[in-house]
């Protein structure tokens, strides 16, 4: 570690690193704006000036950019030094020249990186009298708003959005001070990570637009530390909270998991907390088909008790419902009674999964680790579209095998535009096999188009390249070969080479094929990884908190007994055939159904209760990873609706049943539950500290210390200023009150530090900047190799794809907006959401005669489905795509065989 | 006195034919390279010769090429780039030498490229310079024609393709990273160093970025030899200069002269001295990004040590003089409003504070100047200077300033206190 001087103490810093990270890792304060922990160094604002000396005899030293100026041993500086303090001064009164001050009507203000280094750096005073240039703003689509008079041109957007998220619809035009960030044209931002711009930028140029339709200061937001429900890979986020309404969600930092970033549908889906589709209220119904009638809690409880206990009761857990909720339904129901909520190939799939994970060697990568791979084979998943950051993660790791280049020629990897240089456009090896093409396609070194079996294929023969003792695959042809020779030897020629597949095909071949690569991998002396998609927060969950298939339970309904069934937070409809699912509730004598939102399955129910979403209760999910990470509840809800184990436990206490009536908090359920499910036990109780953690005898502060409002904002219902609401189940409380800096990584409802208002305040919670956070970052992974032996390779791969005749395999195309179930239900979000289709090949559609946009028939099991045709010309011939999710397509589960016809012709 | 650069030049200003040239000597260096100089006997006698970058840092070429990584390990492929992008408000000495003697400048490119075994060589020119495009792109021609350029030139191993690369147009690419930057086509901004393009360049490859001056040299140090060379000279840099001279003087021109030639002499007998009617003030040695010289500076030799010692920078070496009737505070106003409009927009400093200049400039030539804006130009002059930006567009955009309010101080107060130009 080198040592270098500052302000005349010597202090260690790591190696490797610049001035600029080095005064931050140490705590120290110095202004910065161009520079990003994760976008690295490009000296273009001059704001991080510092004094560096020669040696300890000079004593007038000059000027550099810290963040431009390596951190090497026996560096001698001064942030303090007057002529740095002057200068770093004059940049911000540059900056100003035109900066509108429009701070009190500016969304940023309060958060503002502009406002923190303004401050700091002590420039108070306009000296500049003449007029400020001003631009024309342009509508960026639902989520992001655009201000370009507040600019600064720090330039940290356009490398955000071009050089790490992908995108090429945002850049830079024109020139000096007349420098212009925005799109070609008025438009919506394409790129799936458009809303990290919200935060990468350092003041109002573009800011939120959904907080912007309610919009609350960060000062007077209740956060908490949260967990992203729409999709498996469980990003860290910070919802806020104000007046009972979800306000927005703010990344929250985990190095191995999110680190800076979110995607959009995480970053946008919270809306659907405040949507209309809520349920809110418990209700009851008299008979099936009848209308809802809203119920006081009392009555939908004892009618629920008094069904629950007097019949054969089972239960369908839910891959979006918590742990607790899943443990606690299937401890209320029975473990045979009790059905995980996914249909057999999910949770068939889910268990292998597991297995897989759990019997190594291969490691199941982190998300960080996604990003430090340096060649990666993609099986049979569109990864922007079903595991969103795990394809941003992606996207960073085809530049580790180029950016070697850089290293050798002694270029420190955060002097990122020369980096950049040396890279060019190269990209190490990334291979991507799936149905059709993906976003990831343009970075890939090749891209494999195919039906599941194909893809298959494709991994088994890569596995067989490998290492000779896999299994060949039959009839295998020369494509396949040399293509599975080249992956084979990019992954044997990696330092950390990863295989990453998934549940979105619902093919267990693809997932079997994806371990024999890694497991030939590791024969073959590698260190690989691998990394599982799996479509919702807590599908992971269903490999511990295990449950018979869905379909045992619609079998099991069929067997004459009268059968009441408690469904937890699922619409059913999205899992199982449509007429499956439409016979199995009709089988049932009576439906109690738990959720937060209106769905299909809900309108069944003859008992609704009203469960919290993941901004109103706590709760643990696992993520694809196999990290069990805990969410807790921003806003304190309605009392009608509460954790779904919470009415569980009501129901069989008001029916008189015992057992559950000691759960008083979340700890009570989590602790039974750690000790009842194999894989969980001790380590899973580091999860979070308990309720009882107390800091200097305070709970934590999910409000900031400037709150406003607490005595007046419930002013109209009374003037005595009500206790702040308890909150039995976790070490935070809803106040202002409290511990403020987190005290454990797992409980950090917010980023702010003394001058640190804005997200930036995240380096003062990191043992070093853009590494991880001190005290370890949250969560616990459950899912380590066992270091048994490396298990035998799975044999049975499938044959060829054979089309058939008059039939086509119907294929599951996933969309980052409308694939998701609850994110659809935000308001913004729900406008970037496709209409329905059938996508076909340029061969089928030819031979069906269907045009672009023309209307085809799918039918599939007797339903017919009308749907205009999108042609692709990567769609591989006898299958077709049916996007996931989307309104309309209830029901119509993939993949299945269907026919397809142009609607009218026979 | 010789003067090899524009001896054979033509009266009419036509350009030498690939015959003319080849009369005059031409190519007669590059076979003696290819014939029996390796890519390192080139870099020794072009070091040895003390030739200096003629773009206005005055670099020695030579060892600027040493740093180009050599041999089979070395990266591929190499690139040599001569910058004539001359875009330096009063130089017009590279257009002379492109329009004239088109095949010098090739022959230079060649040499060079060999030296340091580059494979691709690019003209980067200037937008307006369209008779200079005109002229290369047939010199360009008749040199692949006659194998001087491309496979196997004149029947060695080396191979070299060249194109000639018109630019958009910005003052910012003819700062050697900004340009490669442009030439790669993106923004026209400038590059962090290290690493330098010697070692990091055009597309991440090593890169010697070259003034056409300084290429149109090397032809002639490959066939003399450096002592030559260094004989051409009255001073401590070799060789010879073109200098100009714009201005009210009797006769703005441009002259290749030995070295270290006299500010007087350059002004007096080269350009014949001031118009009649009109008195001399000061003068901008080498471009518009160069401090101000005045009467007691006249005898300072035009070299790089020297003008710096003046406290001015040789730069191009084409002076702008300044008389009595011109107000200095519009001329500086003129200036900084072309600095502020050719920023590229990367660096703060540059960005808000030229156009800031230019403001203050503008309002005390227009009479509404206040007594505090000196104070804010001095301000500025201090934050613009090497270092504190990021590239020397800033820094070189000042020194008329930083000069001007130094020699004319008196006038700058003259247009504060009386609220209007004097010589309006």
């Amino acid at each position: 570690m080198p040592s270098i001087i500052v302000d005349g103490k010597t202090y260690q810093v790591q190696a490797g690193t610049n001035l600029l990270q080095a005064v931050l890792s140490l705590e120290m304060n110095l202004q910065y704006f161009c520079w990003h922990p994760a976008l690295g160094s490009v000296g273009a604002c001059r704001q991080c000036a510092v004094l560096q000396f020669r040696d300890e005899k000079d004593t007038k030293g000059r000027i550099v950019m810290a963040c431009m100026t390596p951190a090497s041993e026996g560096t001698r500086i001064s942030i303090t030094a007057p002529d740095a303090h002057a200068f770093r001064e004059h940049v911000i009164a540059w900056l100003m020249v035109n900066h509108p001050h429009d701070c009190p009507v500016c969304d940023e203000g309060g958060e503002c990186h502009l406002q923190d280094m303004t401050l700091m750096s002590g420039h108070n005073y306009r000296n500049y009298r003449f007029s400020k240039r001003t631009f024309r703003n342009q509508d960026l689509g639902p989520f992001i708003n655009h201000e370009m008079n507040r600019c600064i041109e720090c330039y940290r957007c356009v490398r955000y959005y071009r050089d790490l998220a992908g995108g090429n619809d945002l850049n830079v035009f024109a020139a000096h001070d007349h420098v212009y960030f925005g799109r070609h044209e008025d438009g919506t931002l394409e790129n799936e990570f458009s809303g990290n711009l919200v935060e990468v930028c350092p003041t109002g140029v573009f800011t939120d637009k959904t907080l912007r339709s309610h919009y609350t200061r960060k000062w007077d937001l209740q956060t908490a530390p949260s967990i992203c429900h729409h999709c498996g890979v469980g990003c860290n986020t910070i919802p806020g909270e104000r007046y009972n309404v979800l306000r927005r969600i703010l990344n929250r930092y985990n190095h191995d998991v999110n680190g800076y970033f979110l995607c959009d549908r995480g970053r946008f889906g919270y809306e659907f907390v405040n949507s209309a589709t809520r349920i809110r209220e418990p209700f009851v119904r008299s008979t099936r088909g009848a209308p809802a009638l809203k119920s006081i809690r009392e009555d939908a409880l004892q009618q629920a008790a008094s069904i629950v206990s007097s019949r054969h009761v089972i239960g369908i857990g839910s891959p979006r419902a918590s742990l607790e909720g899943n443990y606690a339904l299937r401890k209320i129901v029975g473990e045979g009674n009790y059905y995980s909520g996914l249909p057999a190939v999910e949770n068939h799939l889910v268990r292998r999964i597991r297995e897989i994970l759990q019997s190594g060697p291969a490691r199941s990568a982190s998300l960080r680790e996604v990003g430090e791979a340096d060649a990666i084979l993609v099986l049979g998943e569109d990864l922007t579209n079903s595991a969103p950051m795990c394809a941003f993660a992606v996207r960073q790791a085809i530049l580790n095998a180029p950016r070697k280049a850089a290293a050798k020629l002694g270029i420190a990897a955060w002097n990122d535009a020369a980096v950049r240089e040396v890279v060019q456009d190269r990209y190490g090896p990334l291979y991507v096999a799936s149905v059709s093409s993906t976003r990831l396609d343009d970075v890939a070194t090749r891209t494999y188009h195919g039906p599941p079996d194909d893809i298959a294929r494709l991994g088994f023969a890569v596995a067989h390249a490998l290492e000779a003792d896999a299994p060949a695959v039959e009839g295998a042809g020369e494509r396949l070969s040399s293509l599975a020779e080249e992956i084979a030897a990019a992954l044997r020629g990696a330092e950390h080479p990863l295989v990453i597949s998934g549940m979105s095909l619902r093919s267990s071949s693809i997932v079997e094929a994806a371990a024999n690569v890694t497991w030939a991998l590791s024969r073959a002396g590698k260190e690989p990884r691998i990394s599982f998609s799996v479509p919702e927060c807590n599908t992971m969950g269903a490999a511990f908190i295990t449950g018979k298939d869905l379909e045992e339970a619609f079998d099991r309904a069929r067997d004459g007994a009268a059968y009441t069934v408690i469904i937890l937070e699922n619409d059913l409809f999205r899992r199982a055939d449509g007429v499956a699912v439409e016979e199995f509730l009709g089988n049932c004598e009576n439906v109690i159904v738990l959720d937060c939102i209106d769905h299909a399955t809900f309108a069944k129910a003859d008992v609704g209760l009203p469960v919290s979403s993941f901004a109103e209760g706590d709760g643990t999910l696992i993520n694809n990873e196999g990290r069990m990470q805990r969410f807790f509840q921003a806003m304190n809800p309605d009392p009608l609706i509460q954790e779904a184990w919470r009415w569980l436990r009501d129901i069989t206490v008001h029916g008189g049943a015992d057992g559950v009536s000691s759960w008083e908090c979340l700890d009570d359920v989590t602790g039974e539950m750690n000790a009842a499910i194999p894989g969980f036990g001790e380590r899973a109780a580091h999860v979070s500290p308990p309720a009882s953690f107390r800091i200097y005898g305070k709970k934590g502060a999910r409000q900031p210390h400037r709150y406003s409002g607490r005595t007046a904002m419930n002013a109209d219902k009374t003037i005595h200023e009500p206790p702040p609401p308890p909150d039995p189940d976790s070490p935070l409380r809803f106040s202002m009150e409290g511990y403020h800096d987190g005290g454990d990584p797992a409980i950090i409802p917010m980023f702010w530090a003394p001058g640190w208002n804005s997200q930036q305040a995240i380096n003062k919670f990191q043992q070093e900047v853009g590494g991880p956070l001190r005290g370890g970052d949250p969560g616990v992974r459950l899912l380590e190799p066992d270091g048994g032996p490396t298990p035998s390779f799975f044999v049975s791969g499938p044959g060829a794809f054979r089309r058939r005749n008059g039939e086509w395999l119907a294929l599951p195309i996933y969309h980052i907006f409308g694939s998701e179930e609850l994110s659809s239900h935000a308001f913004a979000l729900s406008q970037r959401i496709p209409l329905p289709y059938v996508a076909l090949s340029v061969g089928d559609a030819g031979s069906l005669g269907l045009g672009q946009d023309e209307e085809a028939a799918v039918e599939v099991n007797e339903r017919v489905y009308r749907l205009p045709t999108k042609i692709k010309k990567d769609m591989p011939d006898g299958t077709v795509g049916i996007p996931v999710g989307l309104n309309g397509l209830e029901g119509l589960v993939t993949p299945a065989w269907c026919r397809v016809r142009k609607e009218g012709a026979r | 006195m010789e003067r090899p650069l524009t001896e054979h030049i033509k009266p009419d200003g036509s350009p030498l034919s690939l015959k003319e040239y080849e009369q005059a000597g031409g190519y007669e260096a590059l076979r003696k390279a290819l014939q029996g100089m390796g890519p390192h006997d080139i870099q020794s006698v072009v070091r040895d010769s003390g030739l200096r970058g003629r773009g206005g840092a005055g670099f020695n070429t030579g060892m600027k090429w040493s740093f180009v990584p050599m041999g089979n390990d070395a990266p591929s492929p190499k690139y040599l780039v001569a910058n004539a992008d001359e875009m330096e408000p009063g130089t017009f000495k590279d257009r002379l030498l492109m329009e004239g003697n088109p095949h010098q400048l090739l022959e230079g490119m060649i040499l060079a490229a060999y030296a340091i075994q580059a494979t691709v060589s690019y003209i980067f020119l200037r937008h307006e310079y369209t008779r200079s495009e005109e002229v290369l792109r047939r010199a360009l021609g008749e040199a692949a024609e006659q194998g001087y350029i491309g496979k196997k030139i004149l029947g060695s191993g080396y191979d070299l393709e060249m194109y000639v690369h018109v630019s958009a147009g910005r003052y910012m690419c003819g700062e050697e990273t900004g340009l490669l930057n442009a030439l790669e086509g993106k923004r026209a901004t400038p590059r962090a160093k290290p690493p330098f393009p010697q070692v990091s360049g055009l597309w991440g490859k090593p890169t010697i970025v070259q003034n056409v001056e300084t290429l149109s040299n090397i032809p002639h140090i490959v066939r003399k030899g450096a002592q030559w060379f260094k004989d051409l000279s009255k001073s401590a840099d070799a060789g010879t200069k073109l200098y100009g001279a714009s201005g009210r003087v009797k006769k703005p021109g441009l002259w290749e002269l030995p070295i270290g030639t006299t500010v007087r002499e350059l002004l007096e007998e080269h350009a014949g001295g001031m118009r009649d009617g009109y008195r001399f003030r000061g003068l901008l040695p080498g471009g518009a990004s160069t401090d101000f010289l005045i009467e007691e500076h006249l005898d300072t030799p035009m070299d790089f040590d020297s003008v710096q010692k003046a406290g001015s920078r040789m730069g191009t070496g084409t002076m702008i003089v300044l008389d009595d009737r011109t107000c200095p505070v519009g001329m500086i106003h003129n200036l900084e409003h072309f600095f502020a409009q050719e920023s590229c927009g990367w660096c703060t400093p540059c960005r808000e504070g030229l156009p800031w200049t230019e403001r203050l400039l503008k309002a005390i030539e227009d009479g509404s100047g206040q007594p505090e804006d000196i104070a804010q130009l001095e301000a500025h002059c201090k934050w613009l200077s090497p270092g504190m930006t990021f590239c020397a567009l800033a820094p070189g955009a000042v020194e008329p300033l930083q000069s001007g309010l130094k020699y004319f101080r008196e006038d700058f107060m003259r247009h504060i206190t009386e609220q209007r130009c004097p010589w309006r």
